[in-house]
């Protein structure tokens, strides 16, 4: 029996000896720190190490959930997704709608290249162009455009009421073009005989766009939405911490479930409520990745992930 | 009728001119700030007009900032090592994931899959790290955790393979006395090198713009990228000077331009990105279509 496995599998070997360093660096990067949830659930000690610390059940879950701190930064969370979801579907479908119906060749290539540019910066970069637009005394916004109207310069740093917008706005700015482009390839993946009866119909380019274009976007948009729904538990760590600059008065607003799990691990030093939040999300995230993908296997299947 | 259209196709590329200024203006504030004169910055703000000219901030990152050179050093090799390190990574677990022959093919697969949708975390990823396989203040941190091969590449490869290689071509090398390493190597590659070619980019870029590792496991500067670099700064430009070269201590700050630095520097990080951009925009985009639409 065992030399029947043996001989079955052996013109496979090969074939598993190609797998053996991805497998074992997804082990390590991936499935070890799975197991590290059971962070969550001890008093981290590392002179004991991890295994011998001592355990303190959902004693830190219960600390995190009597903070404030844990509604906020699920609101925060889900409320910005929401917005970008809401936004930048429809900015993009717009965009890829009239990349388009645009005739010129050359336009569509030089439009679609430029509109990449924002992506392709790291938020690092993109940190220093919003300060360049932002800072109190130098900025563009206080100094230009304030100044030119004789108004007085606001401390944008210091202002929670404007973060919403400036994150909305820094969002939409660097990933539209992204966006876009995905709806715009699959605007032009449309059969184009739709296209020519509805011409031969006389309908108007409104007319076209309502009835051939959008429909033909729909499976796209329901894929793309309940992804981004399922991602809706995580956040861009360097938008809403290094975009804000860490600034304090700020926290309020800017706080998500990534950069409070970041500050307590590296700021606070909370370690107990650090990897709880981080359980919370791993958890919540993944259950709504698998109902995402339950749904969208219910409207449309050849669009399902698994 | 033709009219009305002329006039539609007249909005739609006012609509998109729009677009690429907004994309495209805070790059000019940048650029123009980072050559205008410290006073005059001072005085007036950052500014997309430019009312002086002064080579002074870049001067001062030639002359004095050895930390920005080393830098760079640094991110152009962890880029080179880390994009090669992922491609063959992914390319090695990604040819028999593709093969239908494979037994168990759909138990592998989903072993990789489940990486996509659940994780430990940073908290236990950054223990491990650092407790267990002592990583913090090495290069290897910049280029090990997270970076080096992801479950949405490997599938992506995986699908594109199993597409494009039929496998007659296969079967027929394999008549013709061929290993598995050698169909892997002398068929296989050559016959993908578009979407290496795409990974390598998207993989590059990722690596080129990675800031985060460099922020959780990294306290010295002499290892940090241009990246890591440009995010301590942004909070403190001293960074700049707490270097690993001889002489910092003699570095006045006062005497720095730092308000036009803070910009020049910035368009150091992004220029080689911004450059090398247009002429693989096709791949950029093809990459980006293949990977969203089709997982």
């Amino acid at each position: 029996m065992k030399k029947s496995i043996f001989q079955r599998h052996r013109r496979f070997i090969p074939l598993y000896l190609m797998m053996v360093p991805g497998l074992l660096y997804l082990f390590i990067n991936n499935y070890i720190p799975m197991a590290g949830i059971i962070i969550a659930f001890k008093q981290v000690n590392f002179r004991l190490g991890i295994l011998k610390s001592p355990w303190v059940k959902f004693n830190n879950f219960t600390y995190l959930f009597h903070t404030d701190d844990a509604w906020t930064i699920t609101r925060n969370t889900i409320l910005y997704n929401v917005a970008f979801i809401i936004l930048g579907t429809a900015m993009a479908i717009v965009i890829a709608i009239l990349l388009n119906e645009l005739r010129s060749k050359f336009g569509k290539k030089a439009y679609q290249t430029v509109i990449l540019v924002p992506y392709l910066i790291s938020m690092v970069v993109v940190s220093y162009l919003v300060n360049a637009l932002l800072a109190t005394e130098t900025g563009f916004i206080n100094n230009s455009i304030i100044g030119a109207f004789g108004g007085d310069p606001v401390s944008w740093y210091s202002t929670p009421k404007y973060w919403p917008f400036i994150l909305m706005l820094v969002y939409l700015w660097k990933n539209f073009g992204y966006q876009s482009i995905i709806y715009y390839a699959s605007v032009v993946g449309l059969d184009a005989g739709l296209y020519e009866a509805a011409a031969i119909d006389g309908a108007t380019r409104w007319q076209r766009i309502i009835h051939v274009t959008l429909p033909g976007l729909k499976p796209t948009i329901i894929t793309l939405v309940l992804m981004s729904i399922g991602r809706i538990f995580y956040s861009d760590f360097g938008l809403f911490y290094q975009v804000p600059m860490d600034s304090g008065p700020l926290i309020n607003i800017t706080n998500t479930i990534d950069t409070y799990v970041y500050r307590g691990l590296m700021q606070s030093n909370n370690i107990g409520m650090s990897s709880a939040a981080g359980v919370y999300q791993s958890l919540v995230g993944c259950a709504l990745v698998l109902l995402a993908n339950f749904i969208v296997n219910k409207v449309s299947k050849e669009d399902a992930l698994f | 009728m033709v009219e009305k259209n002329n006039r539609f196709q007249i909005v739609v590329h006012f609509v998109m001119i729009l677009l690429c200024v907004f994309c495209l203006f805070p790059f000019l504030l940048l650029v123009v700030s980072s050559f205008a004169d410290e006073q005059q910055l001072i005085r007036d703000g950052y500014s997309i007009i430019p009312k002086s000219f002064s080579l002074a901030a870049y001067e001062y990152i030639f002359r004095n900032a050895a930390t920005i050179f080393k830098a760079y050093g640094t991110t152009i090799m962890v880029t080179v090592v880390g994009t090669v390190l992922n491609i063959v990574l992914t390319t090695l677990l990604a040819y028999p994931l593709s093969r239908k022959d494979l037994p168990h093919r759909n138990a592998w697969s989903f072993v990789v899959f489940f990486t996509m949708l659940f994780n430990g975390g940073l908290v236990p990823s950054y223990i491990m790290w650092t407790q267990y396989f002592h990583i913090k203040n090495t290069y290897a941190a910049l280029i090990v955790p997270g970076l080096m091969m992801g479950a949405f590449y490997v599938i992506m490869m995986r699908t594109n393979l199993s597409q494009n290689i039929p496998e007659e071509v296969l079967e027929a090398a394999r008549i013709d006395g061929a290993g598995e390493w050698k169909i892997l190597i002398r068929i296989v590659v050559p016959m993908s090198l578009p979407i290496i070619a795409t990974l390598v980019l998207l993989v590059g870029l990722a690596y080129w713009n990675d800031w985060t590792n460099g922020l959780y496991y990294l306290t010295k500067t002499k290892y940090y990228t241009i990246q890591v670099l440009l995010n301590a700064m942004l909070q403190d430009l001293q960074v700049l000077l707490t270097s690993s070269f001889s002489g910092a201590s003699n570095v006045d700050i006062t005497s720095m331009p730092s308000t036009s630095i803070k910009m020049a520097i910035a368009v150091v990080g992004a220029i080689p990105v911004l450059c090398i951009y247009p002429f693989f925009q096709k791949y950029f985009v093809k990459g980006i279509t293949v990977g969203a639409v089709k997982g």
